[in-house]
């Protein structure tokens, strides 16, 4: 919207050169998406990437097997209750059963993301499959995906997938994720839904659906872009809400059993006395990624939410 | 006196069976698809504290019918459901013959008070902070403070809760590790007692309540940006009424009651961060009992628990739709 009001604008007095660069300066910087919370929101969020990848390339992974280093050292400069000091063998120390925490960071960081972005990528896309169904079948096919959005929306997925993975044993991170997914699609339908029923009123769609526009290009063409903000900010809370989930099933003891998840290591520091003991950077490491993870995505977030809700912009 | 409409009832009164009714149906069929045996993991522990267990068939076929895993699977379904509706989960596999509603019933209130006196307290605090932000008398350290504060709303209490356990029960031992009261005192209405619950409940309580409050905070400064602008505040304030009544009598009670739908759309992800909560404090309510189940492979417990902490969040929901009309009379429920 900003855009076409400036192009009238500029488009009435031919301007200057110099006017053209102060416009595309300005207007570089007054574009939404240049939004500083979405910029470190997505930084943090690459940071842990970044950490998992490098990690790969530039530290010997072999340490995260039992037993392969010395017993609970603490990182770099710190001292444990035995007096042993860290070395840089192991920079960020180990745990209990002598795994190293770095390789156990660098292979466990980027599994809590990646559940969370499968999950709430396949639920995104159920939703808006499912959302768009509802806003434009309606009828019948409306009522069932409202009421079976409302009644799943109700149950917390938690507790479900507790008793599925307690009747299953261990699961794979893929298989974690597929079930997650289960519990992530109704509030994009939901939303959706929403959306779809009030633009279906409005006049731009109704024009549209005049000039003889077929169903898939009146969603795709018409629809699709003003949902896209909406999108954004429902697939953001999602990967949060999955990944409070899968974190949360890690630290009851359940999710995988064979591969390093944050949550399972902060699992394992609480039952092995970690916080009694002082053995801080065993369930502290973990915490503070995950905690970086969470506040990444707020920040996503938020910065979503001024990108499309311009009034915000101007509270802050 | 609003009247809430039939049609609205029904509806809501559909959903919260339909929830109930899928709940229990899906906890019902997924131990089924496993490969998993409950009734041979039972024997197997029998087998390990006896040594070796004679006529094996008989007890496994016993220990099947008991689950209510034996018969045909329509017949095991609508009992299992009957049983449900009555509380009746069967007997805890680990610690034998205790049926599961009593251990649920033992573990109950302590969930249900933690959840209720955290809740109280994040809804009034989170609600008043999220007002001073809007508010333009509030103190300038206000306005800074809250949102930098804001950025702990998206942790997970688990979290917030390793973090408050280290530093004020490990490291500084104010308060107990873990545990809902002490050992050395009686359960009882004693004053030891009361406060020796108070002293265990404060940190898991606090834990919740940091990470909580600015859902509220955030949802209450919208709702407040569009009440400052209102007619009627306007007024208020020309009429030249005390600045902090207007906010407590004009603006605050006016965009305090979306806020209480909000709740109902919440309330899911706070169970489940509060099973959380209980399970890293050892809290003697459901979580921890939710959490030795799946150490012990207790299924019973497990299904049972996961029922009765479904069936809350879905009465809870029920019960916000339904007194929020009379509330906030200017909602009317013509097509909900």
């Amino acid at each position: 919207m900003t855009r076409t009001s400036s192009e009238a604008q500029s488009g009435r007095t031919p301007p200057s050169r110099a006017d053209r660069r102060q416009t595309r300066r300005l207007r570089r910087f007054d574009s939404p998406w240049m939004n500083p919370k979405l910029f470190w929101g997505l930084g943090l969020l690459l940071g842990i990437v970044a950490i998992g990848l490098l990690g790969r390339l530039f530290w010997n992974l072999d340490l995260v097997f039992t037993g392969s280093n010395t017993l609970k050292l603490p990182p770099v400069g710190f001292e444990n209750l035995r007096r042993q000091e860290g070395t840089w063998i192991n920079p960020l120390g180990t745990d209990g059963s002598g795994r190293d925490m770095l390789a156990l960071i660098i292979m466990g960081a980027p599994n809590s993301l990646f559940v969370g972005l499968l999950a709430s990528l396949i639920g995104m896309t159920t939703g808006i499959v499912l959302g768009f169904t509802a806003g434009f079948v309606g009828g019948r096919v409306d009522d069932t995906i409202r009421v079976l959005s409302d009644v799943m929306i109700t149950i917390p997925p938690l507790l479900i997938l507790v008793v599925f993975q307690s009747a299953f044993g261990d699961v794979s991170l893929t298989m974690m994720a597929l079930l997650i997914a289960g519990f992530v699609w109704q509030s994009p339908t939901r939303l959706i839904r929403a959306q779809v029923l009030s633009m279906k009123r409005s006049g731009y769609v109704q024009m549209a659906q005049l000039s003889g526009a077929s169903v898939p290009h009146i969603m795709f063409r018409e629809m699709m872009p003003n949902l896209v903000p909406y999108l954004f900010g429902s697939f953001i809370a999602s990967v949060t809400t999955a990944i409070v989930t899968a974190v949360g099933l890690e630290v009851l003891g359940l999710g995988p059993q064979r591969i390093p998840t944050l949550g399972r290591t902060i699992y394992e520091a609480i039952n092995a006395g970690a916080l009694i003991q002082n053995l801080w950077w065993w369930w502290g490491l973990p915490t503070l990624l995950l905690g970086v993870m969470f506040i990444g995505l707020l920040l996503i977030n938020l910065g979503l939410d001024e990108v499309s809700n311009p009034r915000l912009r101007k509270l802050s | 006196m609003p009247v809430i409409p039939a049609a609205y009832l029904k509806n809501r009164l559909i959903t919260l069976v339909l929830t109930v009714l899928i709940a229990a149906t899906l906890i019902w069929i997924i131990p089924r698809l496993s490969p998993v045996d409950p009734a041979e993991i039972a024997l197997g522990r029998m087998a390990s504290g006896a040594g070796t267990v004679a006529n094996s068939d008989e007890i496994l076929a016993q220990l099947r019918a008991s689950m209510g895993i034996d018969g045909p699977l329509i017949w095991q379904y609508l009992s299992y459901i009957g049983n449900v509706l009555r509380f009746d989960f069967g007997l805890s596999t680990a610690s034998f013959p205790t049926p599961v509603s009593s251990l649920i019933a033992a573990a109950l209130p302590w969930t249900l008070g933690l959840m209720i006196l955290s809740l109280v307290i994040t809804f009034l605090i989170g609600n008043l902070l999220g007002a001073l932000m809007v508010w333009d008398r509030s103190p300038k350290l206000v306005r800074v403070a809250i949102p930098a504060a804001m950025v702990f709303t998206s942790i997970p209490p688990i979290l917030s809760g390793l973090l408050l356990m280290w530093v004020f029960a490990a490291k500084l031992r104010w308060f107990p590790l873990t545990g809902a009261y002490g050992l050395t005192v009686e359960p009882g209405w004693s004053l030891d007692f009361i406060l020796s619950v108070l002293h265990h409940g404060f940190l898991p309580a606090l834990s919740i309540v940091i990470v909580t409050f600015g859902f509220w905070a955030l949802g209450m400064r919208g709702l407040m940006i569009t009440v400052q602008g209102e007619d009627y505040v306007k007024l208020a304030e020309a009429k030249g009424l005390r600045p902090r009544y207007v906010l407590y009598r004009y603006m605050i009670r006016n965009a305090i009651l979306p806020q209480i739908t909000a709740f109902a759309l919440k309330i899911g992800l706070l169970v489940a961060g509060q099973v959380l909560v209980e399970r890293i404090f050892a809290y003697n309510g459901m979580g921890k009992l939710l959490y030795d189940a799946i150490l012990n492979q207790d299924f019973p417990v497990i299904q049972g628990v996961s029922f009765v902490i479904i069936l809350m969040t879905a009465i809870s929901v029920f019960l916000v739709d339904l007194l929020y009309p009379f509330i906030d009379p200017r909602i009317r429920h013509d097509s909900a």
